[in-house]
This record gives structure tokens, sequence and C-alpha cells, in this order.
């Protein structure tokens, strides 16, 4: 059934013709503003992307790396950039634009800037039994990355049961997500004191989250996910704007909220999941890309694009800080993002307090 | 004019409650279609929750609403927002979002699956913003608006949604005496021209017996009276629903009862 009455034949100097004017050019400009944050953000990205593969002791040029991406360098060149760097650089891609991206999902869905997954535990369940199967069941490599990728899921699916009452509402799934992430961390602590020194600091060295020494495998097994969950969530991301507003508004326009907030929160758990089984839980990215985003395209909009862009360009610069800041000693990039995410996070409370609010 | 087809829209013993605390009991109504009804009673009367429950944002205890015959949860949710819209009590913009676009959003329940617009969205919501007297403000942030223009934003947004029905609660709320007018003439316009039907929560009790063509007084979770507001706003209803001591005078105006109230200190 179509409701719209039939539209009047538009008369010149109509008012009504000149306010849709108004209402189609106001759309074209956030669009246009939404898809040149979308470029200048890749453009960053690309740039970071770039010197990463450029710079470093090997001492490559960028003819160098140029003739070792279409395989026509030298030997050493392409073992440095096929082997060590690209690896690295598509590992920060994949990492930083699925956590951007989940993070953008839950805190849109949830309306709350502190609703992160990393605030969550969401991450602090991944790493609660990645550690958990290093240091109790011995393993390594790829099924650790299971083991993170099933924690998170289990802490989500505690979330959401525990947050359940006659429908979900966001608070109370934040509050429950931060009584989960503290227990999570408790048990964390727990494992590491009371394992080996050597093991406890080889968990310790997952927990900062890198992507120093990710391979081509698990980087197509995560880039592959990342693929498919980003294809999901464009096919979602209509219902975004609806559920920014009140559960009642958007019920009332026809979403159906429940369900609408289980796939956003599916697809949110799925991507963080994935970069945190492929490089750790790499600190604060989650909270904060999205903000960024949002305030570069404005307008209230959730930015999802942009959001994940923001997360690979964060990953990408922080790890060429990480790399070539400090002098003779390369550190995890999660200590880097941890050092911009940590202080927005207090700035993020300090000023939710100030206006009275819970963010 | 516009509309497409005359709509019931009934409760059917509808029991309503929060955490097992009952609000609505066993309440029988039937919405007037193409006029507009309001709603009152006092504090914690449940009149706010009987009309969330008409809107479907309630799930009954016991009892249902129908639309034309069939339980309102059996309607897809687009479907019964095409037919029902709702403004719930102080509705939520998300920072930043302009008019125009948070009027749009009004058009989700006649977009398919995956948001396209179609091709007369932006007639409508011109027209909307024209009616409501929002178009200068098109280009503006819903945050940085005035009250009593937010609330006619909102009004737009619902309007939006071309649903012969339109449930209000409390939309007067907050508002100053001369704003509260010109939203009630608002409504009433979109009545008169489109023969939407209105039903609406209103606190003010003058206000309601003026704009209202059926009115219904909902107190402990039932009914106390309904029906044209001279026949229902008498001082004993009044007196009884509200506890509140008072004589009816006839408006000077609409010729609609007026509420005046006694107090303590006063004598009639």
């Amino acid at each position: 059934m179509t409701a719209a009455p039939p539209v009047a034949p538009t008369a010149p100097g109509d008012p009504v013709a000149a306010v849709e004017g108004r209402v189609a050019g106001a759309r074209s400009r956030r669009r246009r503003r939404a898809a040149s944050v979308v470029v200048a953000l890749s453009a960053v990205a690309l740039t970071a992307a770039v010197a990463s593969l450029v710079l470093g002791a090997a001492g490559l040029t960028i003819g160098d790396v140029l003739a070792a991406l279409v395989g026509q360098g030298s030997p050493k060149a392409e073992f440095v950039v096929l082997r060590l760097r690209l690896p690295r650089a598509l590992a920060a891609v994949v990492a930083g634009s699925a956590l951007g991206l989940g993070g953008a999902l839950f805190q849109t869905t949830l309306r709350n800037p502190l609703a992160s997954p990393d605030i969550l535990g969401i991450t602090g369940g991944a790493s609660l039994a990645a550690v958990g199967s290093m240091l109790l069941l011995g393993l390594e490599g790829p099924a650790v990355a299971l083991a993170a990728f099933a924690g998170a899921l289990i802490v989500a699916a505690l979330m959401w049961g525990l947050a359940w009452r006659d429908g979900l509402t966001g608070i109370r799934f934040v509050l429950v997500g931060i009584g989960l992430a503290s227990i999570v961390s408790g048990l964390l602590g727990w494992l590491l004191t009371r394992a080996a020194v050597r093991e406890a600091s080889e968990a310790l060295v997952w927990m900062v989250g890198g992507i120093g020494s990710i391979g081509w495998p698990e980087l197509a097994t995560a880039g592959g996910a990342v693929v498919v969950l980003l294809a999901a969530t464009a096919v979602f991301s209509p219902r975004m704007p609806l559920l920014s507003l009140s559960d009642d508004s958007a019920r009332s326009l026809g979403l159906d909220v429940t369900r609408a907030r289980l796939t956003a929160i599916v697809l949110g758990v799925g991507l963080v999941a994935v970069a945190t089984a492929l490089a750790g839980p790499i600190a604060f990215v989650a909270l904060v890309s999205a903000p960024i985003a949002r305030a570069l395209v404005g307008h209230g909009q959730a930015a999802l694009a942009a959001s994940a862009i923001t997360g690979a360009a964060m990953v990408l610069v922080a790890d060429l800080v990480a790399q070539h800041a400090f002098a003779g000693v390369a550190v995890p990039v999660g200590i880097v993002t941890g050092l911009i995410g940590a202080p927005y996070l207090l700035w993020l409370i300090a000023r939710g307090n100030r206006k009275g609010s819970d963010g | 004019m516009n509309r497409s087809a005359p709509h019931t829209l009934r409760a059917e013993s509808l029991t309503l409650a929060y955490d097992g605390r009952t609000v609505v009991e066993g309440l029988d109504l039937e919405v007037p279609d193409g006029r507009i009804t309001a709603i009152v009673g006092p504090n914690a009367s449940g009149k706010s929750t009987l009309l969330r429950g008409l809107a479907r944002l309630m799930r009954p205890v016991a009892g249902r609403v129908t639309l034309d015959g069939r339980d309102i949860r059996s309607f897809a949710p687009k479907e019964f927002a095409r037919r029902v819209a709702v403004l719930p009590q102080q509705p939520v913009a998300p920072d930043g979002v302009l008019v125009s676009e948070l009027v749009s959003r009004g058009r989700h329940p006649h977009r398919g699956w995956f948001g396209g617009r179609s091709s007369d969205d932006d007639r409508i919501v011109a027209e909307v913003l024209e009616a409501t007297g929002t178009s200068d403000l098109a280009d503006r942030a819903v945050a940085e608006l005035s009250g009593g223009q937010r609330q006619r934003v909102w009004i737009a947004m619902v309007l939006a949604q071309r649903a012969d029905i339109v449930l209000l609660d409390e939309p007067t709320s907050f508002l100053d005496v001369s704003h509260q007018l010109e939203l009630l003439d608002l409504l009433t316009q979109s009545n008169r021209e489109h023969g939407t039907t209105v039903v609406m929560v209103l606190h003010e009790l003058n206000l309601a017996a003026r704009y209202a063509d059926h009115l219904v007084v909902v107190d402990a979770g039932r009914i106390a009276a309904a029906g044209d507001p001279s026949a229902v706003l008498t001082a004993q209803t009044v007196g009884s629903a509200f506890g509140l001591e008072c004589v009816v005078a006839e408006d000077p105006v609409s010729r609609s009862p007026m509420i005046v109230p006694i107090g303590r200190y006063h004598q009639a």
C-alpha cells in the first residue's frame, strides 16, 4: 500500500518546491562532506602505509618498494617488503578498520560514546581466552586467535543475556558490560600472577597488541572475514539513523529495534573479535575512531565508513610511530594507541560528569 | 481528503504492566475515526501507558489492540508505521542532526529494505516543513532550536510518515501557552485538511476540552468517562478523577467546557 498522497504538480514560484530544493540540497551537501572525509582519511592511511613500506633499516627507496611489489625487486627488497612490511601494513588496515567500525556500531547502537567494545569487556574477553589458552592449555599461533575470537563472543553473549529484560536498553547493556570488563580483567590478572615469568611475559606481549609478526595465512583469513562483515554492515547501515533516535521513536518509524540492535552488536562483536584474534587487543582504537569520524563528518551521522577508515589510518600511523619514533626501540602498536586513547577516555568521563549525564 | 481508507483502532480488555505492576487494566476503547481524541487523567493514571499500548510500544499482558480488526502485533513494523505514527514523550535527536534530515527519517516506513528514497520523499518532507512552519529551519541543527520550534519539527517528522492515525504523548508539555496553542492548531489543521485521526495525551484540561472532539478521562488504569467534552467534563468527573474541586464554566471562545479550579483559599 502506498499511503503517500498524489503529488501536486509543481507550479512556478511554488514555496513547497523551493523547500524541496533545499531539502535535496542539504542532503547532497551532507553526502559530499562525508565523501570528502572518506577520501581525505584514505589519503592519510595510504600515505602512512607507503611510509611504512619505505621506512626502516633496510634503506629502501620508493622505487625499490614499487619494484618489489610487482615482483621486479631485488631478493632482499622483496623479502623485506613482501614478507615483513606489507603484511604488517595490511594487518594494520584489517585490524584498524574492524576496530573502528566495531566501535562505531556499538556507540551508535547503544547511543553512548563510552559504549565501546574495549570498555565493555569484549576485547577483554578475547584477551582472557587468548591468555588462558596460552598459559593453561599451552596453545600458540592460530589456536590462540581462535580462542580470542571465542572469548569475545562469549562475553558478548553473557552481556546480552544479563542485560536482557523484556527488551534491551542501551544503558543497562553498558553497565553490564563495564561490570563484565572488570571481572574479565580480574581473572586475567589472576592468570598472569600464577604463571611462570617467561610465559607471563609472552602473554603480556600478546595483550599489548602488535602487528609485527603476522604472516599471510592469518592475514588472508582475518581479511576475508572483515570483508564479509564490512559488506554485511553496509547492507545493514540504512537502519543506523533510526537506531540513533530513542527506542520509542525508532519503533514508531517501523524499525524492529531489538532485532536491529542485535544485528549491529553481532556485527560489531564479529569485527572486534577478528581484529583482536589477529593483532591482540590494540588499545582504544575502537573507542576513539568513531568519535573522530563523527566529528569530521558532522550532522549527527553514524559515519560508519569514515570510522572504519579512521581506525585503519590510526593503527597505521600509530604503528609508524611505534616503530620509528623511539630511538632504537620499536614498541608494540598498542602502546601508542593507548597513549592516544587514555587521555581521550579521561576527557570523555570528565565531560560526561560535568554535564551530569552518562556521556 | 488525503485519506486512503477509514480505520478502526480499538483496545479490547487491554491490560498493560511495567515489571509486573499493572498500570492499565481491562480497558476497552474505540478511537473515533477522523476525529481528535484527547486522553486526560491525573499523574500516574496510566494515560501515557495507554497511548504506548495503542502505539504498539508495549506488549499487552492481556487483551489486545486491533487496527481494522487485526491485532496490531500481527502487522510488520513498517506496515504498522505507515498507518499509525507516534510522537513519544520527549524525543531525543542526535547532536548535530539537521531539521531536514530528521524530518526525512519520517519517510522510513515507506522505504525499501536498502533504505532507498522514493521520488516524492523530498516533496512530502517539504510539504510538512511548510505545514508546520519549519521550512525556514530546514538547514539548522535540531539541538540549537527553541523548545517550541523543536516540537514543531518532531510533529513534522511524524506527519512525514503520512499515516492516517497520529498518536502523541504529551506533545505540549514544556511549551509556553502560545506555543501550546500553536501546536494544537497545527494538529487540528492536519485533522481538518487531511482527515488525520489524532489521539493525544494532554495535561491541560481546558485545552483538551477545546481541541478534542472526543475526550477520554483515565483514572487508575481504567476509563472513568469518555465522550463529547461537554458531556464528560463535569465537576463530578473532575472531582472524582483528579480530586479537584472546581466549577465548570463555558469557554467564551470555543463554547467548550472550561474548568475553573477552586482550591483552599477561595470559594465558588
